[in-house]
């Protein structure tokens, strides 16, 4: 397997959003703004790259039967050190993610990769993966959001476009979150076939 | 590559223990270096909505009144100028709503920050600025003897749009809030 591969499968061809539709929870719930999604991107990105790096180094010592309890284990503890970190160095972005930060343990991508990738290559091709799978969690992510706050609060990246604080709030409520995804899955799945 | 460990109870038990021992060590770690952060930060924020609420002030003193917690605020002659009170509520439209609520030496409410919110974004989470001064349903300067109600229950506040619970919980936050003053505020 070439790195390029790895890169563009993270990125565009397996994109866990739009292609693997993993992850959907934290998805929705977070892209309530640019910023909120691109910062839920990157934390989950940390965390892939960690537990692909460990879990591709244990891979050999880990027996088949208790493989999952144990690479739970260690995605949870490359969560809470984000939790903890996050909570002392960056209390705002902590409040506004704080509740959805702890599932990225339960997120369906870092097992994913952990399961299919991470146990089966070597670690610079686990970290290639982690990293290119998280970053296309994050531009995905960071779509999402930008375009519900846009139509949702009339922002973008938190500045504001237009006077007074009306916009089409479904957008920031979740059903615009489901409006958003579907439309962009569509919009980009189109522009895939094409290219 | 090498040889993948057998499944046997003690390669098992072996490789569970080991990476649990790892990752305790690792997260007591960590724990231990952003311990002080984190306070400081819980600290700083609470400092910085306190002097946010209150008017201009000399020194501060912290107190408690019937287990709520209170700053209150005296001027250049020691004479009380206001009041930070920490006032909470479980009717938010997502459970628990909580704010530090200022006042002045009249009970006029002199400013009000929002420290622990669950309300819905875009909806009752701007409560946030909803009420401050010169926005629509300013309460800045409104005295709460009278009790601050949302103007669909016969109030003179005016709610959030699309949020009256969100807005019924804010006032019972300052009313809550304004009963605590009245205890302790005379000194």
């Amino acid at each position: 397997m070439k790195a390029t591969d790895i890169i563009k499968n993270g990125l565009i061809k397996e994109n866990p959003t739009w292609v693997l539709v993993l992850g959907m929870c934290p998805t929705l719930a977070t892209t309530t703004s640019a910023v909120n999604g691109m910062m839920m991107g990157l934390a989950t990105t940390f965390v892939l790259v960690m537990s692909n790096i460990v879990i591709s180094l244990l891979k050999s010592v880990i027996p088949d039967k208790v493989r999952i309890p144990a690479f739970i284990v260690v995605i949870a503890t490359f969560v809470t050190i984000v939790q903890m970190v996050m909570q002392g160095y960056m209390p705002d972005m902590y409040e506004t993610l704080g509740l959805f930060i702890p599932l990225i343990v339960v997120n369906c991508i870092v097992l994913g990769r952990a399961e299919a990738f991470a146990s089966k290559n070597n670690v610079w091709h686990s970290l290639l993966d982690g990293l290119f799978m998280g970053l296309g969690f994050t531009w995905a992510l960071t779509l999402v959001g930008l375009v519900r706050e846009l139509l949702g609060a009339g922002a973008i990246f938190g500045h504001s476009l237009i006077g007074g604080n009306d916009g089409m709030l479904l957008f920031i409520l979740a059903p615009g979150g489901f409006i958003v995804l579907g439309f962009l899955m569509a919009l980009v799945k189109k522009i895939q076939k094409n290219s | 590559m090498a040889k993948k460990a057998q499944s046997t109870l003690i390669n098992m038990l072996l490789s569970l223990t080991t990476i649990a021992v790892v990752a305790a060590a690792a997260l007591a770690f960590v724990s231990s270096v952003t311990e002080e952060p984190i306070l400081n930060a819980q600290k700083a924020k609470k400092e910085a909505a306190i002097k946010a609420v209150l008017p201009a002030f000399d020194k501060l003193e912290e107190t408690s009144i019937d287990g709520t917690n209170c700053t209150k605020a005296y001027g250049p002659d020691g004479q009380l100028v206001g009041m930070a009170i920490e006032s909470s509520t479980e009717k938010g439209f997502g459970g628990h709503l909580e704010a530090m609520v200022g006042f002045d030496a009249e009970g006029n409410v002199s400013g009000y920050q929002i420290l622990q919110t669950a309300e819905t974004p875009g909806l009752g989470a701007k409560a946030g600025e909803w009420f401050q001064k010169g926005n629509k349903g300013d309460v800045i300067g409104m005295n709460p003897a009278t009790e601050l109600k949302v103007k669909k229950d016969g109030g003179q506040v005016d709610a959030i749009s699309g949020s009256t619970i969100t807005s019924r919980a804010f006032c019972e936050i300052i009313n809550n809030a304004y009963k605590t003053f009245q205890k302790g505020g005379n000194k």
